[in-house]
């Protein structure tokens, strides 16, 4: 409690945990390339240094407020520090900016920028090291690497994974995993949270963009697509539109403009696993099966799962994600001659907000009748250089409906997207009736919130649930040890790696923060509340596909018949 | 792989400091006085049993000059090269001892496992400079010369106590 003036500026503060918290209140964008208000602090990069009256300078991310202070953030002095710190930081970076992945998304470019740096003094002296493809989802390039340690901290603080971190020191320091070993050969989930982290591009996705381009232009081939839940609320970032709002009809008409031959929905993939989860659910409620049911919607987490706690493989719920589930139904539906009267074969690509997925889809139980179901996964962020690459103005285009039968989904298949969706969908399908007060009441029930571990119970025919919600592996590991030690008891756990479910997912456009967060879960609940049909079992494509010829091949279709954590050694 | 034998020494190792993380830096130390080096498979080991990532056990292991991954020779010479024993010349007492035994700056340690040279930052023994270390024993005001005589009691002791000479 207090007042610090900063800049001759009063300023009040209450509990700030430290002084760049209440510097970023005042309207002042103090320049940092490392600190995370979601993790620790290690004052790595200085830039957030300031001076105060008497010419002391320490860096305001690990200064404790007190009352009284005065300071200053932008005096001559700073200015030439914090250009020495960024000229220092790209003599030793790798700058070939114009080809590199974050061109013009690049924290230390903006802050050369903004900086004005506009000569670097100092020769970069370094051996140059080899990038490491190894990874299906990530690509690692050490000489782009600056050392802030973001991507090790998410790794480790977020997700509990620890598949990175700094090495030996001094001018030797170097973010690797152990032993030299490949991200592959490493514990790494997948997840893409250090690529969002990462401030430079010496963590960036590993793109499939010429892949998918190759194939529209393939007469021999059908393209279809699938979009995520999460994408629609987040694609719209690139183009200026609010956050959160759901673009997925602009974003139909662009695929259909790129050349797709059908155009659907993955949340049509999501009602298939929710009526599929739920049945399992209350199979395994009702027979005395494997509780509680952890849910398998998330590759990172099932990784995470079969790698780290081998002993739970068994409560992980047999589905295929909605991925899954709506490629190897789609296949199987142009398989019919029916359907593909001109032979064409058919070539899934699914737009994820997700790196993870990429990983899931060269798993071995991603196949069926020996075929591959996802052929290419492509990030939110490679389909928005798609689009800038085909010259289509993004904002202009009219929305278009999604392709039948596999376009249409539920308000409860949409909230996937967010952490907790899963689990309020399933809510949804044990529930009878669908009027406002049910829905309502499961809303609120705990299931929806900003935390990222959230517990909570519901009666289910006079049977408790306790169910968990959660969002981190972190988090999730600390969730399976109470299990295991016997600490807590659920009936269902949803976990989903990256912070907030899939719409902060690796592959999406990066937005660090809270607030983002929150505008993109609202985009999704919003989205929720414009679907007509809130129940995934209600959907009447996806009842009239049970009736059809989904008949008998639901286990074939829709369940792994055997665990796989990873498959791309 | 390792014999199983390591292994049962690391767990006596680690049951003297304890399964906790801030066990890691002296297990290390123990590990290495045991076997002269830090075996990797060991350190991968006690970052399971310590409850910590292997990639931040590297990453400890890694920052300390100390620790080791290669096994070292029975004799460790450190020469330091502190700026006070750099102004005094402990630049040829290196050179002379890498030549001698058949080292160089990528090759620390000799086949035989007997002798490894390394520099160290300071020693703090600025005024004995030039100094080296061999394992515990400080040697002062080092010359080439000084070195060859240290060399050649420490293969007379190193080769059989019954004088016998290398073959």
């Amino acid at each position: 409690m207090g007042k610090i003036t900063i800049d001759g500026m009063e300023v009040e503060f209450t509990n700030e945990k430290n002084l760049l918290t209440i510097i970023k209140k005042a309207g002042i964008d103090i320049p940092t390339l490392c600190y995370i208000d979601e993790l620790s602090t290690v004052g790595d990069c200085r830039l957030c240094t300031v001076e105060d009256e008497k010419g002391r300078m320490f860096a305001s991310c690990s200064e404790e407020p007190r009352d009284g202070m005065v300071i200053f953030t932008n005096t001559r002095r700073l200015r030439k520090y914090r250009k020495l710190i960024i000229e220092l930081l790209l003599s030793a970076h790798c700058q070939d900016c114009n080809t590199c992945s974050k061109n013009g998304d690049c924290r230390l470019q903006h802050m050369a920028r903004r900086y004005g740096i506009l000569n670097v003094r100092f020769s970069d002296y370094r051996e140059r090291l080899p990038q490491d493809h190894s990874s299906p989802s990530i690509i690692r390039d050490p000489n782009k690497c600056i050392l802030c340690g973001n991507c090790v901290r998410v790794c480790e603080e977020l997700e509990g994974v620890g598949a990175i971190n700094f090495m030996k020191r001094g001018s030797e320091a170097r973010v690797t995993p152990a032993f030299g070993k490949t991200i592959a050969e490493t514990d790494c989930v997948c997840c893409g949270q250090c690529r969002v982290f990462c401030p430079t591009g010496a963590i960036s996705i590993h793109h499939h963009r010429s892949w998918v381009w190759d194939a529209l232009e393939d007469p021999d081939l059908r393209v279809v697509a699938q979009v995520a839940p999460a994408v629609r609320v987040a694609l719209g970032d690139a183009f200026g539109i609010p956050e959160g709002e759901n673009v997925m009809g602009k974003i139909v008409n662009v695929l259909h403009r790129m050349g797709f031959d059908e155009v659907y929905d993955t949340t049509y993939g999501a009602d298939l696993t929710i009526v599929e989860e739920t049945k399992e659910f209350l199979d395994r409620l009702e027979q005395g099966g494997r509780l509680p049911l952890l849910t398998s919607c998330c590759p990172a987490w099932v990784k995470f799962v079969g790698e780290q706690f081998p002993e739970f493989i068994d409560n992980v719920s047999t589905c295929r994600s909605p991925q899954g589930m709506q490629s190897a139904t789609v296949k199987e539906y142009f398989r019919d001659p029916k359907n593909n009267p001109d032979g064409r074969r058919t070539v899934m690509v699914s737009i994820m907000p997700c790196t993870a997925k990429k990983m899931e889809k060269e798993r071995e139980n991603s196949y069926t009748k020996g075929e591959k179901d996802t052929d290419y996964v492509i990030t939110s962020t490679e389909l928005i250089e798609m689009i800038t690459t085909a010259g289509i103005d993004f904002n202009s285009l009219d929305p278009e409906a999604s392709d039948i039968p596999f376009g249409y989904g539920s308000g409860g298949g949409v909230i996937f997207g967010v952490s907790g969706g899963v689990t309020e969908a399933v809510l949804r399908n044990l529930t009878d009736g669908h009027s406002k007060d049910v829905l309502h009441n499961i809303a609120v029930s705990g299931v929806r919130g900003g935390s990222q571990v959230r517990e909570f119970t519901v009666n289910y025919k006079g049977t408790d649930l306790n169910i968990c919600v959660v969002s981190g592996l972190a988090r999730a590991r600390k969730v399976l040890e109470d299990v295991r030690a016997g600490r807590k008891q659920y009936h269902f756990i949803e976990v989903m790696a990256c912070p907030g479910g899939c719409i902060m997912g690796g592959g999406q456009p990066i937005k660090i923060g809270r607030e983002h967060v929150k505008n993109r879960t609202d985009g999704i609940y919003r989205s929720d509340k414009v679907a007509s049909v809130k129940k995934c079992g209600d959907n009447p494509m996806v009842l009239s596909l049970y009736d059809g010829f989904l008949k008998g091949k639901e286990h074939e279709l829709l369940h792994n018949s055997k665990f796989c954590a990873k498959n791309f050694r | 792989m390792l014999d199983k034998s390591y292994y049962d020494k690391t767990d006596e190792i680690i049951a003297v400091y304890g399964k906790k993380p801030s066990s890691l830096i002296p297990i290390m130390h123990d590990i290495q006085e045991t076997y002269r080096y830090l075996p990797g498979e060991l350190l991968t080991y006690v970052a399971q049993q310590i409850g910590i990532t292997e990639s931040k056990a590297y990453s400890v292991a890694t920052f300390y000059e100390n620790f080791s991954f290669e096994p070292k020779g029975k004799y460790v010479i450190k020469v330091c090269d502190g700026t006070a024993c750099h102004v005094r010349k402990s630049t040829p007492v290196k050179e002379y001892l890498c030549k001698a035994l058949g080292l160089s700056d990528e090759k620390h340690t000799t086949d035989d496992l007997m002798f490894t040279v390394e520099t160290v930052s300071c020693l703090g023994a600025c005024g004995l400079a030039p100094a080296l270390m061999v394992n515990d024993a400080v040697y002062s005001k080092m010359t080439p010369e000084k070195a060859e005589e240290m060399l050649n009691t420490l293969k007379a002791e190193a080769f059989g106590g019954e004088g016998g000479s290398e073959q």
